[in-house]
């Protein structure tokens, strides 16, 4: 007997919670705000715990709820539903678990703020969507969360709207977004058009018979290709990454649940989703693999020389979802989600770490301006250690074993290649190096900052405040840099440990998750090895040691290298700087990858709008002929006025003249 | 014996005049009793229709046209009256309040 | 043959007197002229027959109407007319109008002029007649008319008499 998991309930209940604040939020006292919010969230990540417990008891793996008919068009038929297997079970606890610490934190991150019970009804409205996109039963309602999430993660890029630079980030997110959803629709229209469904079970059971497109074309390539364009764009990589270093203008705990634990996380669980698709298109997981390492390398150099620090931490994300689409390309979906799986532990306590610090420092985020906070403040800099070592894949953490698997699958896979391990190989010693110099620049040394010295901060001192427009500078409260409260350093805590031990369950991960893509091993042997049956990855145990040794041996060097940079000779950096001023001035400037689209898209759209569409045809033509017209009838009674002179022997003219005509109409057609 | 066209075109002479009278002249007085010309241009072919076809109808018509005019006439010249106190002028030219 | 030249005669005056109307300037050589064409009208009504409206005519247009204008431009002390030009309207379009019309109407009549002739006393109206007439089929606007009459009197005198005469009348009364 199938139990009822009320699945429904678990997005419903975030969902009522933003209702409740947002509505009703403004009258609540911030505690009771606080209360709804987390309850919300809490209540969602115990029902996933439960519901966790209780699906290992399903025989056949998976658990299907259906509620209502949604669209019906001829044979067409698409319905509200939830759909629960392994990955959307891990995704759920991730995203739920993830969100309710983050919650926690922003209890204490948010509590001197104004609009205080919006912020957590955006947060709740965030859990909601993403929640729908990963229980969904097919692609549409994936849909319905994939543009929410989109849409929460502009009202909170943005939340702080009357900041002119936060709400361009927002709106920047949100048509880069809507690029790529571009292509995720396509992509629908392709499947519905050939396919005639878009639920997950029958859609996939219609493509399973299908047998992989080794000439590089065709509808399935296509169709995957169109995925991976929506993928890039909420996932952050090459074209579409622009949008996520401008959302750290968002308050930070965003930027920890949204920009860094779950929403960019969603072209990964989807691309996963529809591995199914992706195995019979070897070209477009090619492309795939390409682009993740590219944009993980692109992304790993900017973040050495960018000076804020959250700027880091966002390029650090762009790169480790590079590296998860690399996983995807190269069919190791399992790895690709493992490191979801800790990347969101590790970058989310990292980003809470940074807001933690920042609070310290009254809004500092310049980390030419930190340094030496090792001693004051010691719970942030024992769990920002965690993240930081996690990250750079120093085992015994989490971050070793997640980046070393998808390092050995990306070298050992039917589809990977000795190049993308290269590339991963580089880029994770650039990692290591980048986030140990954070490391170094904000926790140890001298202070270099100024804030003892004066409660208003002169200008041109912190070149971004860290997004408190009505406290800026004063959040030093005047008694010294402490560390934060207790209701943000638990959570980040939790992340540390997890961060630690998340790693430890890599076989056990693998395992559960291999129902899902039981299949992926199969067409990826018929494809490589046409004879054998067996998959290549299971042998090389010994390669496998070797790799690892060499991934470990690149974390420490990028570890070494920045002790020596930043610790041991500060004076090295600037040298190495004013040495290579061409190349470090364009990796400061970003390769200067916003000023090309601005130039290239955003300033022939805007002139364009402005010259042909709104002065021409908006102003020249629309409201030309309005006025035209009411000109037109203004002159018209302006003429006719002339009759109405009040002699009134005119008017016994007009009457004569008229009877005349009409004598003469009678007359006209009597003869006839 | 006149044919009966004879008393329609010195019917529509009268009322042609009258129309013309009204057209033309400026006093207000004069305009009135053009107005009873036209008046009676028209009764004058009630008549000689009722005779042609024998109906006298035509006649009792006439006597109402009659009546109607003088009551017509009585409370015009009232109003002439009243406006002449106002505007001290019987010139109709002088009376155009509701121009625009 | 007679009747034609009667016809004539009358008819002559009714046009003389019409276009000594427009022509005059005082107005009281208008209203005497209008008498003239009232009378010659009389006499054309007995031409055709209907003496009762011939004394109607006699008695009630010419008699008190007519009476009454005069009466009027002498209480207003009427004058010469001046020479204003109010409106081109009306001698631009109203005269040319009118006259086109009353060209139409002349040339239908003698196109289709048909070889029907009056008699003299073709249809005699005696009052008698007219009287059953008035009284059986046509009641309803005799008394009509006659409710007209009693309303055009009290206008009339509403309207004519000077300002402040009922506030006088009501202190009075």
């Amino acid at each position: 007997m199938t139990p009822n998991f009320h699945l429904w309930l678990i997005p419903v209940l975030p969902l009522l919670g933003a209702a409740v604040n947002g509505l009703f939020g403004k009258r609540f006292s911030r505690t009771l705000v606080s209360i709804v919010g987390l309850s919300s969230s809490a209540a969602a990540f115990a029902l996933g715990l439960w519901v966790a417990t209780e699906f290992p008891s399903l025989a056949s793996g998976l658990y299907r709820e259906t509620f209502a008919p949604w669209l019906r068009a001829g044979d067409f038929r698409v319905d509200f539903g939830f759909y629960l297997d392994h990955l959307s079970l891990v995704m759920l606890l991730i995203v739920s678990g993830v969100g309710f610490l983050i919650h926690l934190y922003s209890v204490g991150y948010m509590w001197e703020e104004g609009g205080y019970y919006r912020f957590f009804s955006y947060l709740n409205l965030f859990l909601f969507f993403m929640l729908t996109l990963v229980l969904a039963s097919n692609y549409l309602v994936m849909f319905i969360g994939w543009e929410g999430v989109g849409l929460a993660s502009y009202l909170l890029i943005g939340f702080w709207f009357t900041r002119d630079i936060a709400a361009s980030a927002g709106k920047k997110a949100f048509i880069v977004n809507r690029v790529g959803d571009f292509g995720f629709l396509i992509a629908l229209f392709l499947l519905i058009k050939h396919f005639g469904s878009l639920d997950f079970v029958s859609l996939f059971a219609s493509i399973r018979p299908l047998g992989p497109e080794t000439q590089g074309s065709g509808l399935l390539t296509s169709i995957a290709l169109l995925l991976m364009v929506g993928a890039c764009g909420k996932s952050a990589q090459i074209p579409l990454y622009v949008w996520l270093p401008d959302a750290m203008e968002g308050p930070t705990p965003v930027s920890a649940l949204i920009h860094a634990a779950t929403m960019v996380t969603a072209g990964i669980y989807m691309i996963a989703r529809s591995h199914v698709i992706f195995d019979r298109a070897p070209a477009a997981g090619m492309i795939v693999a390409i682009l993740g390492t590219l944009t993980a390398f692109f992304a790993a150099t900017i973040g050495i020389t960018q000076t804020d620090i959250k700027k880091v931490l966002a390029y650090s994300t762009i790169s480790q979802l590079g590296y998860m689409f690399l996983a995807c390309g190269v069919a190791a979906y399992t790895a690709g989600i493992f490191h979801l799986m800790t990347h969101a532990f590790f970058k989310g306590l990292l980003f809470l770490a940074a807001g933690s610090v920042m609070h310290a420092l009254g809004g500092e985020q310049d980390m030419r301006n930190m340094g030496g906070l090792r001693t004051k403040i010691p719970g942030t800099f024992w769990t920002m250690t965690a993240g930081t070592f996690a990250i750079a894949g120093i085992p015994p953490l989490a971050g070793f074993f997640s980046k070393d698997e998808i390092l050995w699958q990306a070298y050992a896979s039917p589809r990977g290649s000795w190049v993308y391990w290269l590339l991963g190989l580089i880029t994770a010693f650039m990692t290591s190096f980048y986030m140990f110099r954070l490391w170094f620049l904000t926790f140890f040394g001298g202070y270099r900052g100024s804030l003892a010295e004066a409660h208003a901060q002169p200008a041109g001192l912190s070149p971004a405040s860290h997004g408190h427009p009505q406290t800026a500078g004063s959040g030093s409260h005047g008694h010294g840099i402490h560390d934060s409260p207790k209701v943000m350093l638990v959570p980040m805590i939790i992340l540390a440990v997890l961060s630690f031990v998340g790693g430890w369950v890599n076989h056990s991960f693998e395992n559960f998750l291999a129902p899902v893509f039981r299949d992926s091993g199969s067409t990826l042997a018929a494809e490589a090895h046409p004879a054998s049956g067996e998959s290549p990855a299971e042998e090389g145990g010994g390669k496998e040691s070797l790799l690892m040794v060499i991934s470990v041996a690149a974390a420490l060097s990028g570890l070494y290298l920045a002790w020596l940079l930043y610790c041991r000779r500060p004076e090295l950096p600037n040298e190495i700087a004013q040495g290579m001023r061409g190349l470090y001035q364009t990796v400061l400037n970003k390769y200067y990858v916003d000023e090309l689209y601005a130039n290239l898209f955003v300033k022939p759209l805007v002139d364009g709008s402005t010259k042909l569409l709104w002065h021409g045809i908006d102003q020249n033509v629309i409201d030309a002929g309005v006025d035209a017209s009411a000109d037109a009838a203004r002159h018209v009674s302006d003429t006719m006025r002339h009759m109405q002179s009040g002699n009134v022997r005119s008017y016994a003219g007009w009457v004569a003249f008229g009877a005349a005509g009409v004598i003469a109409y009678m007359i006209w057609i009597g003869v006839r | 014996m006149v044919p009966l066209s004879c008393y329609l075109v010195l019917s529509g002479i009268l009322f042609a005049c009258g129309v013309t009278g009204f057209l033309i002249k400026r006093n207000i007085i004069t305009i009135f009793m053009s107005i009873e010309l036209m008046l009676n241009g028209v009764n004058l072919s009630f008549v000689a229709f009722a005779a042609q076809w024998k109906a006298l109808s035509g006649q009792v018509f006439v006597f109402f046209v009659m009546v109607v005019a003088a009551a017509e006439a009585a409370v015009g010249l009232a109003i002439i009256i009243a406006v002449f106190r106002t505007r001290k002028t019987l010139n109709v030219d002088y009376v155009n309040l509701l121009k625009l | 043959m007679l009747h034609l030249l009667l016809f004539l005669v009358f008819g002559c005056a009714c046009g003389a007197g019409a276009i000594n109307l427009l022509v005059q300037r005082h107005p009281i050589n208008s209203a005497l002229s209008l008498v003239v064409v009232m009378g010659s009208l009389a006499g054309e009504y007995l031409l055709l027959g209907a003496e009762f409206v011939a004394a109607i005519q006699v008695i009630v247009y010419a008699g008190a109407i007519m009476v009454l204008f005069v009466f009027v431009i002498m209480l207003l002390n009427a004058g010469e007319e001046e020479r204003t030009s109010g409106s081109r309207v009306a001698l631009v379009l109203g005269v040319p109008g009118m006259l086109i019309g009353a060209v139409l109407v002349a040339w239908l009549l003698v196109e289709r002029s048909s070889t029907v002739t009056v008699a003299a006393g073709a249809l005699p109206g005696d009052p008698q007649t007219i009287g059953w007439l008035l009284f059986h089929d046509y009641l309803l606007p005799f008394e009509v008319t006659s409710i007209l009459v009693l309303i055009a009197i009290m206008g009339a005198v509403a309207l004519a008499s000077p300002p402040g005469m009922d506030a006088s009348a009501k202190k009075e009364g």
